[in-house]
């Protein structure tokens, strides 16, 4: 089974010291939830986690194993969602996943259009993104996640620009992800309580 | 460990072709820097006495600023777009190796930036007075000397990734590298034009080529990931 570790993380940003010894351990089916005031270093801490950032002490590991060791094979198994959503808005919703997942594994175009119907987008599927509406383009990239099948997803405020049957939608999400031995690090303070007590905490200050 | 399932080259050209359906989507952007290139060449004999040897005196100087210029121009487009929408960071994060993939899109804006300025030369050096014996030397430094820029700037582009106003470092964090290419190219570009062999600077026009292409990706890779964080 495999299990995600962060020890005694340390970040600085300028002067300012933004993870001040961070650990925390998740295993498959575990999903953590990191909450916080704005600018207690949230994100920091979940691009840190992805090999986004370098740490100036600490270790994240993935199997026991720390990530700089292999970082190929640790993205491989990791679908990262950050603010940005990394759409491009001249391409189509379609075209979008096609090249985004198709860059890691080979994707269906009926796939592409299932996971489209899933989010509530098929309607959009051919419009260039730059004509969707932010909530819409925020489907589109939780699309990709689900597309890509990582066991582990490391998400910045999914529920950004989302509507209350988006929100529901990440929590579905989430949940199945969980039951098929998934492992989630989510930065929202969206509730949620229904993922039960495979539900993790983590409060930065 | 789930492996990436898609090779690695397939990944490759996948992005490739992105880029290449992106760049279609709005041709203006590739067009400009081509256009800056024949506007400068084109300038040159307007500006000068309508005398044939003294317009091949410059015309070596003419084509490589131009080129270089005009490389330098294009240069905002390879990463710009990619680095605000949060595309790159996707691609970093992808599993494949990060150095290839930028190999991949250094290819492409050689392509849409670079190529068409080789296509484009002879004109512009018709424009300068060049004879047609020289054309086929001209080609080949145009086109050795454009590979060459590209891989170089794609690097200076990715180290002035996450300034906002990029655009005066970037000029000065380049052109003392591209110097080398300028000097051999206009020399190539000289002696053909004088209907000599230009063999000797092709050939290092190549190796430093050859040098970008092999060095570039990994230091590529290295300053776009310091750009990312």
């Amino acid at each position: 089974m495999s299990e995600l570790s962060a020890h005694n993380l340390h970040l600085w940003r300028g002067d300012t010291h933004v993870l001040r010894g961070v650990s925390f351990a998740l295993q498959g089916g575990q999903c953590l939830q990191v909450t916080g005031a704005n600018g207690t270093g949230k994100t920091t801490l979940l691009r840190a986690l992805s090999g986004l950032a370098q740490l100036e002490e600490g270790q994240v590991r993935w199997d026991g194993a720390p990530i700089a060791r292999d970082l190929g094979s640790y993205h491989g198994a990791l679908a990262y969602l950050g603010h940005d959503n990394g759409l491009k808005g001249d391409l189509s919703a379609h075209e979008n996943l096609r090249f985004g997942v198709g860059l890691r594994r080979s994707v269906s175009a009926s796939a592409i259009d299932a996971a489209l119907a899933q989010l509530g987008v098929a309607a959009q599927r051919d419009l260039p993104l730059r004509q969707l509406s932010a909530g819409q383009r925020r489907r589109v990239a939780l699309a990709r996640l689900v597309l890509l099948a990582a066991p582990l997803w490391i998400l910045d405020e999914p529920t950004a620009n989302l509507d209350s049957a988006g929100h529901t939608l990440i929590e579905s999400l989430l949940h199945s992800h969980l039951d098929a031995q998934g492992m989630a690090v989510v930065a929202t303070h969206q509730p949620l309580e229904r993922l039960g007590e495979r539900l993790r905490g983590l409060q930065l200050s | 460990m789930n492996a990436p399932a898609t090779p690695l080259p397939a990944a490759a050209l996948l992005l490739m072709r992105r880029d290449l359906r992106l760049a279609l989507r709005r041709p203006g952007d590739s067009l400009l820097p081509l256009g800056f290139f024949l506007v400068i060449t084109t300038l040159f004999p307007l500006a000068l006495d309508p005398d044939l040897s003294q317009l091949r005196d410059v015309a070596p100087a003419a084509l490589w600023v131009g080129a270089l210029l005009s490389s330098l121009l294009a240069l905002d487009l390879l990463f710009r777009d990619d680095g605000q929408d949060g595309a790159l960071e996707q691609l970093a994060l992808c599993g494949q190796p990060f150095a290839v993939l930028l190999l991949a899109k250094a290819a492409v804006h050689w392509l849409l930036t670079g190529l068409p300025l080789v296509c484009v030369a002879p004109l512009a050096a018709v424009a300068l007075g060049a004879p047609y014996a020289a054309m086929g030397g001209i080609l080949s430094a145009v086109l050795l000397g454009t590979l060459a820029l590209s891989l170089i700037g794609a690097v200076g582009a990715g180290l002035t990734l996450s300034l906002r106003r990029n655009g005066s470092l970037l000029a000065l964090l380049i052109l003392p590298l591209a110097v080398p290419v300028l000097i051999f190219g206009a020399r190539a570009t000289a002696l053909a034009i004088a209907g000599e062999p230009a063999a000797a600077p092709l050939y290092l026009l190549a190796a430093l080529a050859v040098l970008a292409a092999t060095l570039a990706p990994w230091a590529l890779a290295a300053a776009v990931r310091i750009g990312l964080e």
